[in-house]
């Protein structure tokens, strides 16, 4: 009963607000790993390719990208600019809020921090959780995020899956608590599992660049905070010894 | 050469007191030789005010106070501005840190009975630079206009329109708009700039004070009152030893163990979990879009419980105002609500034992209760936790004066 509130509550709120929450849903774990640059330029490709028409990284920078993920000068001009893009550039595009509210009833959001303000591990759920819902305007909902405004532009990779309904115990109305393929997509499921990891990955990157540099930087410091440690303690017993 | 230094020196001391106040406030300044752990936070609170606003000035270096640009100036210094990264995490970092160095300062005081005679301005002047670090704090909150940034100061502003009759009209006044602006960026920006020099010559005061009637310690005993003569002066209390180098090595380790703690932040978990930065602050303001949830910052919270703990009367928001702002200004009372024959717990009763224990068990658990969303456990919680936090003040007068002390010993124990 009190999970039907909940999702009552939410779906009255979410057209409203456009926001998604799902915190009834487990989010699986996106198991990203930010020092796999492989994965990480696999993801830059398909983000780009895939999802990039629409929502904008617009606090990243193409060159900083390239740099980051080791993409050359020539790969980066020939696969993942379009149009009259420039290294330098942010990565926009030409989507104004104003499409979006008429394509999909609400502004498309840029994404640069998407794993920031939600987590790697939704984005990962997130790209996993659509299924076929006759009643939305694009045929499909998700999940974690009722009534997405979203198609799922991932579709025909993933093939389509049903949602698996649970009608609590006592009556009241039934609710989505997971998904079941039902038709085969162009990649099996364990391909797709991992191309939605290559995604996440990225995103993740994208919402912190220096995330390793800050990892790796922090272990010098800390070493040097150890060695000035040991010394500014010996200098203090040194000066205590004759305080009784 | 020497003698030429001395020459130097004895030039500037004709015209600037040099020697006399290196002297009075380092070498020939006495500080109890027993105290421990608990009186690294002072230095530690300067180190964070310098931490602070050295930091700060760096990013306003890059960042943008205004509604349009804020938001992408912060995250351009994330990933454009050499370094910018990490002095903005030291900056988000050291506010927190800042928190937990003064409430551990706070506590020392409570525990030492620091607020006691003839500490008594000491005490107030502290809860003034309290005060003036919350100021500081809820300036600095809007500037990354983020959502939680833009939300937490709507309700933050909001206090003050629920003030009766001028409340719509004060809120304006704060905001210098009808809604939270450009404007209001601006001029929190402006605050925000200014304060932490006020708090500088704040935390100036309270060391004047501080110097001038003397360290407290663990046994809450006035080494000025004790015995005379040390190894160094005739007339220094026994129990004291300089200032410098005594207390300026030990600080040292306690600065370094700081700043590797610091550090683990920084670098391996900046946002704490959502604690020291929370999520929706990553994404920018919308004033079209009410989070679901909004909380302060962990440091505001044990205030935001009780103003949620106290229900509206006549529809008004006000009485929980009241009680939120009663609960800071109640510490400027504090030395005069202690009746105690003795300053230090190691000597006090039972009672004040248990009432200050249950103190920081209240303010935790406030805390805590502040960062959930209300259900009515959650009030019911809130309101019992409001009441003990009261509690603890109003009848300090007379669980301090009924209980059994101690002995206080004539001189400091190690």
């Amino acid at each position: 009963m009190r999970n039907t509130l909940v999702i009552a509550t939410l779906a009255l709120l979410l057209p409203a607000v456009g926001f998604a929450a799902g915190g009834h849903v487990k989010l699986e774990k996106a198991k990203v790993d930010l020092t796999d640059q492989a994965s990480l330029q696999r993801g830059a490709k398909y983000y780009v390719n895939y999802c990039m028409a629409c929502h904008s990284l617009g606090h990243l920078r193409y060159s900083r990208m390239a740099d980051d993920l080791g993409i050359d000068d020539q790969s980066l001009r020939e696969n993942l600019l379009f149009g009259d893009a420039q290294p330098t550039d942010m990565m926009t595009n030409s989507m104004r809020p104003s499409d979006g509210e008429a394509w999909f009833g609400t502004a498309v959001p840029d994404l640069t921090l998407v794993t920031r303000w939600r987590s790697p591990d939704w984005v990962y759920t997130y790209l996993k959780s659509y299924y076929v819902d006759p009643s939305r305007p694009y045929g499909v909902n998700n999940v974690i995020f009722p009534l997405v405004g979203m198609p799922h532009v991932l579709g025909d990779l993933q093939g389509v899956q049903e949602p698996i309904m649970h009608t609590p115990k006592g009556g009241g109305e039934p609710s989505v608590t997971g998904v079941t393929l039902t038709q085969a997509g162009v990649l099996t499921p364990n391909e797709y599992d991992s191309m939605v990891r290559d995604i996440t990955a990225f995103l993740t990157y994208a919402g912190e660049p220096s995330a390793l540099e800050r990892r790796r930087m922090g272990i010098y410091v800390l070493l040097f905070l150890g060695l000035l440690f040991i010394l500014t303690y010996a200098l203090k017993k040194e000066y205590w010894k004759d305080v009784h | 050469m020497s003698a030429e230094k001395t020459e130097n020196l004895s030039w500037i001391d004709k015209r600037f007191p040099l020697t006399e106040t290196w002297k009075a406030h380092f070498s020939d300044y006495y500080a109890p030789k027993n105290l421990n752990f608990w009186s690294f936070f002072g230095s530690l609170a300067i180190l964070t005010l310098v931490i602070q606003i050295v930091s700060g000035i760096w990013l306003a270096m890059s960042y943008k106070p205004s509604a349009a640009e804020a938001f992408a100036s912060v995250e351009y210094i994330m990933r454009d501005v050499e370094w910018g990264w990490l002095i903005r995490y030291i900056h988000s970092t050291g506010a927190s840190a800042f928190f937990i160095v003064i409430y551990l300062h706070m506590f020392r005081a409570l525990l030492w009975g620091s607020y006691r005679k003839p500490r008594e301005l000491l005490w107030i002047i502290g809860v003034v630079i309290y005060l003036a670090m919350m100021a500081t704090a809820f300036f600095g909150y809007l500037l990354p206009w983020g959502q939680m940034s833009f939300w937490g100061a709507q309700v933050i502003v909001n206090l003050f329109a629920a003030v009766p009759v001028i409340g719509d009209d004060l809120a304006v006044w704060v905001r210098g708009d009808y809604v939270i602006s450009d404007t209001t960026l601006n001029r929190f920006f402006a605050f925000h700039f200014l304060l932490p020099f006020v708090l500088a010559a704040l935390v100036f005061l309270h060391i004047v004070a501080l110097h001038h009637v003397g360290s407290n310690n663990p046994d809450g005993i006035e080494i000025k009152a004790g015995p005379k003569g040390n190894r160094w002066s005739d007339t220094a209390p026994a129990d004291g030893i300089p200032f410098h180098p005594y207390f300026t090595v030990k600080d040292l380790v306690g600065m370094v163990v700081f700043l590797a703690l610091f550090s683990v932040v920084v670098f391996y978990a900046p946002t704490l979990g959502g604690l020291f930065i929370e999520a929706p602050n990553f994404q920018p303001a919308n004033p079209f879009q009410t989070p679901e949830h909004i909380a302060p910052v962990w440091y505001f919270t044990p205030y935001y419980a009780m103003l949620r703990a106290v229900p509206p009367m006549y529809g008004s928001q006000f009485p929980g105002v009241v009680v939120m702002f009663l609960a800071i200004l109640i510490l400027f009372a504090l030395p005069w609500l202690d009746r105690s024959k003795v300053k230090s717990m190691r000597y006090k009763g039972v009672f004040s034992k248990f009432m200050l224990g249950m103190f920081a068990v209240t303010f935790v658990v406030l805390a805590w209760l502040g960062l959930q969303p209300s259900t009515p456990l959650y009030t019911l919680m809130a309101q019992i936790f409001t009441a003990l936090y009261f509690a603890f003040f109003l009848l300090m007068p007379i669980y301090t004066s009924i209980e059994k002390t101690k002995p206080v010993p004539e001189r400091v124990t190690s």
